[in-house]
């Protein structure tokens, strides 16, 4: 190195000194949060959060991370309720079924604009529903699993949508289906622009066109999606903010830093041993996300010992759930009994749980031929989940309650990916898991992931019961919703009797936000509607 | 020189290859089905088997492999199984990103480590050369995630001088031309920007600097130390030479060039091995890329964007033996 060019490293070194000690004393309040953000008076809303979205197309996607961004940029035929699953109008001011729940007509609101000033109209819904139903497993998976299929498939329930005025959409169904419109409600099935999605085809998600409140602006992958205020949007007053920015922050700590610093406004992911940090603030708040999960322990029912019902019970009594809770949930959850959370219809409040009990463990296993106890494997998340913060941990705890009634519990864990796919193999004795809700009904929960015809896939554990399949075959069409709460009231008793499952929690899932963010409601599916959310 | 270049050039050609094949392989050693995964936990048999078949997973393998090589010829480097897009469209901007937070660095790295390496190896057995050879020692031992959430809390939330996250005050965006940062504020002339971008810059530029900083401090003295003992340092010296031209005109010349190697392979490293730091930092960058890849056994982004950063690796490598020859004229390429 000659003296020329060491000379010109220590000028190149000065001057990155210089400008960054520059930078540091002119441009002071634009990393601040508050309303004077960079360089307008616009209201801007920074909402950082663990990943990036895979497509804007909210149809071809099965993340919640999509999702959460789609929700504010695209309108569904009806909405979930602003903290629950009930049903509520939205581009359909009023719909009616018919006895029989074969025939549904929605009325729609008039005078709605798609960003793109197409029309939104009857014609507009039936060129949605063509387009899903003319794709597969592949392209749109939600639709095939929510409807059981596409075109002419044999489970595929929506037969046909025709419109029959200009704002008025009546489906026929092939057969009832008790869910229909709460699978309505779900945001990959937003009512998209057929200009936009015609001319567009398969990259129509690189420039999504919706009715919703924000329309799309960038997309910097992996960064950020910003969205902005769609002056024209159908509801009056709606949205307050000019702006919203999503912003990828893959590490928890990073994010927390991230709002502690004022660079984002918002944050999803906060891990229950935060908590006390947000709460110990002044500048910052808390948000809970009601419950519609299940985090539990699964015992695959073809694996010895585990094909005995007796010793599934007595793993039940052996585990000390209100004590896993408290310490590894911070309290922010409540011990679970059943498969499903209690916000959902249908919930059987009146099982009782099995007790934390270690003699009566023993006994059991004892009765069972295994007084000595035997050994596992049991696999532990190796990533933190809404509904389990800490999986390590929590197997922690199991092995220790397994201990003391003489079962030898070994903890494995893999890469997440790997993890699942053993467990759908049935390779584990016994796994923890779980499962955040798509609609807000029991049949996503119970017929999802313990019904036999899901072995395989969602039911990890194989166990299969004839009688409990009947039984929510028959719920799945029961339109009558007193009858089919009866019926899931049942089922939940046939699975608690053969207990596959150790329910160990359903968690709160937590989120935080400066002081200056109004009317921030966070919603059980996981994806937020921030059409009324404003700042100070 | 040309001569030189092509030959090395072609000699790349088995070196990428073989790569392929080993990436290719232990990708589909490890399980996981990314059709499972691109259509989550709801999916059914039959949408799984379809988009198998359909994404042609359901060949065999040296089937797969060859079409991928096929592609590859053609310079079709595959198509994301989860965004649908092509990995040629979509890679450029987590390259541009690393390649920025890398050169960074490693400038950081460069210029700090040489020169304590350079006084260490001047002022040998002094207190400065013990304090700094500690520090390379923490420096290489510090894990980046620790330092990284240190940095956050000091820099950013108590001190408030310095962001903790990003590329870009994201309340201000940058317009994106080059998708390099500081080129693209320095094209729209706007200063302000500039100095906010050089700012997010400095946390993960420094946290990633860290190790190779030390590396290069400790290579720089052990190869200094070898230079100043020898004859024509005594004999400049002895012509009344200043310390400070003997040292770093005549004595760094010839120590430089295994340091040239190690920042070299320092620099290759940094390219691929940031997914901690991009992690920490929340920076859209390569290695986090092909890492989410691999968890949603993305095949042909894990497969194309390692082939990538192999590829500018064995570049940088070439392009430092070529320097050789600029600093040391004894070395010829012919």
């Amino acid at each position: 190195m000659g003296k020329k060019k060491f000379l010109s490293w220590t000028l190149l070194l000065l001057l990155l000194v210089s400008t960054a000690l520059y930078g540091c004393s002119s441009d002071n309040g634009s990393e601040e949060s508050g309303s004077e953000g960079g360089s307008t008076e616009e209201k801007q809303l920074i909402f950082g959060r663990g990943g990036d979205s895979v497509s804007l197309d909210p149809i071809t996607v099965t993340d919640g991370e999509s999702f959460k961004v789609t929700k504010n940029i695209f309108d569904t035929l009806v909405n979930f309720g602003e903290q629950d699953t009930e049903i509520e109008p939205a581009l359909a001011s009023d719909w009616t079924a018919s006895e029989d729940g074969l025939t549904y007509t929605f009325t729609l609101e008039e005078g709605v604009k798609f960003h793109d000033d197409t029309d939104f109209n009857a014609e507009a819904v039936v060129k949605n529903f063509e387009r899903w139903a003319a794709g597969d497993g592949e392209q749109y998976p939600y639709y095939g699993s929510m409807f059981g299929g596409y075109g002419d498939d044999e489970g595929h329930v929506i037969e046909s949508v025709e419109a029959t005025g200009d704002y008025e959409v009546t489906f026929t169904l092939n057969r009832p289906q008790a869910p229909f419109l709460k699978n309505l409600a779900m945001s990959p099935f937003a009512i998209a622009s057929p200009t936009a999605f015609e001319a567009a085809g398969d990259t129509f998600g690189d420039k999504p066109i919706g009715t919703g409140p924000f329309k799309f602006v960038e997309w910097k992958r992996n960064d950020t999606i910003t969205i902005e205020k769609f002056d024209d949007y159908w509801v009056d007053g709606e949205p307050k903010l000019d702006q919203v920015v999503f912003r990828a922050i893959p590490d928890n700590s990073a994010r927390l830093n991230a709002l502690l610093s004022g660079e984002i406004d918002l944050a999803d992911g906060i891990t229950p041993s935060d908590a006390g940090t947000i709460e110990g603030d002044e500048n910052l708040q808390l948000f809970e996300r009601p419950s519609m999960n299940v985090g539990y322990l699964g015992m695959t029912v073809t694996r010895e010992p585990f094909d005995d019902p007796k010793v599934r019970q007595a793993i039940n009594h052996a585990i000390d759930k209100q004590a896993i809770v408290d310490a590894f949930f911070e309290g922010r959850a409540e011990v679970a009994k059943n498969p499903i959370p209690p916000v959902i219809s249908g919930y059987n409040d009146s099982i009782e749980d099995y007790v934390y009990d270690p003699e009566r463990a023993k006994e059991l296993l004892a009765e069972a031929g295994l007084p000595d106890g035997f050994e596992m494997e049991l696999y532990a998340m190796p990533v933190p989940r809404p509904y389990m913060p800490d999986g390590q941990k929590v197997a922690e705890a199991i092995q220790k309650n397994l201990a003391d009634v003489g079962v030898t519990a070994e903890i494995v864990s893999f890469e997440w990916a790997t993890y699942l796919e053993k467990a759908a193999n049935g390779e584990a004795d016994a796994f923890l898991l779980g499962w955040t809700g798509d609609n807000g009904d029991a049949d996503n929960f119970l017929y999802a992931l313990l019904d036999q015809d899901n072995v395989g896939t969602n039911n990890y554990t194989y166990y299969k019961n004839q009688e409990l399949h009947d039984i929510l075959i028959e719920a799945q069409s029961e339109v009558d919703e007193d009858l089919r709460n009866e019926l899931y009231m049942q089922a939940q008793e046939i699975i608690h009797e053969d207990a596959p499952w150790v329910p160990l929690a359903h968690s709160t899932p937590l989120l935080a936000g400066g002081n200056n963010v109004i009317n921030f409601k966070a919603h059980p599916t996981g994806s937020d509607k921030l059409a009324s959310v404003d700042l100070e | 020189m040309l001569h030189y270049i092509g030959r090395r050039l072609l000699q790349l050609i088995p070196v990428l290859l073989g790569m392929t094949f080993i990436v290719f392989m232990i990708i589909r050693a490890i399980p996981g089905d990314p059709a499972q995964v691109i259509l989550g936990q709801q999916a059914s048999e039959e949408a799984i088997k379809a988009l198998r078949s359909n994404l042609g997973l359901d060949n065999p393998w040296y089937i797969q492999y060859f079409d991928y090589l096929k592609g590859l010829v053609t310079g079709d480097l595959g198509e994301s199984l989860r965004t649908r897009t092509p990995v040629v469209d979509e890679v450029w901007p987590y390259l541009a990103a690393t390649i920025e937070l890398s050169l960074f660095a490693i400038i950081i790295a460069v210029i700090i480590g040489i020169n304590a390496g350079i006084i260490s190896a001047w002022f040998q057995n002094s207190w400065f050369d013990y304090l700094a050879m500690i520090i390379a020692l923490i420096g290489v031992s510090m894990p980046i995630f620790w330092l990284g959430l240190m940095n956050q809390w000091i820099f950013s939330i108590e001190l408030g001088i310095l962001p903790t996250t990003g590329r870009e005050n994201v309340r201000d965006p940058v317009d994106v031309i080059t998708n390099f940062y500081v080129i693209d504020t320095l094209i729209a002339g706007d200063f302000n920007q500039l100095a906010t971008v050089l700012k997010h810059l400095v946390l993960p530029g420094t946290a990633l600097a860290t190790i190779p900083m030390a590396i290069i401090a400790r290579m720089t003295r052990s190869s200094m130390l070898e230079v100043m003992r020898s004859d024509y340092v005594r004999t400049a010296r002895s012509k009344g030479l200043s310390m400070f031209w003997v040292v770093y005109k005549h004595a760094l010349k010839n120590a430089i060039i295994p340091v040239l190697t190690i920042i070299g392979l320092q620099m290759g490293l940094l390219l691929g091995g940031a997914i901690l730091t991009e992690t920490i930092f929340g920076w859209p960058g390569i290695g986090r890329y092909i890492y989410e890849a691999i968890g949603f056994r993305d095949y042909p982004v894990i497969q194309s964007g390692i082939l990538i950063v192999a590829f500018i690796f064995v570049m940088i490598n070439l392009f430092v033996d070529l320097l050789y020859g600029l600093v040391d004229p004894r070395i010829k390429y012919d």
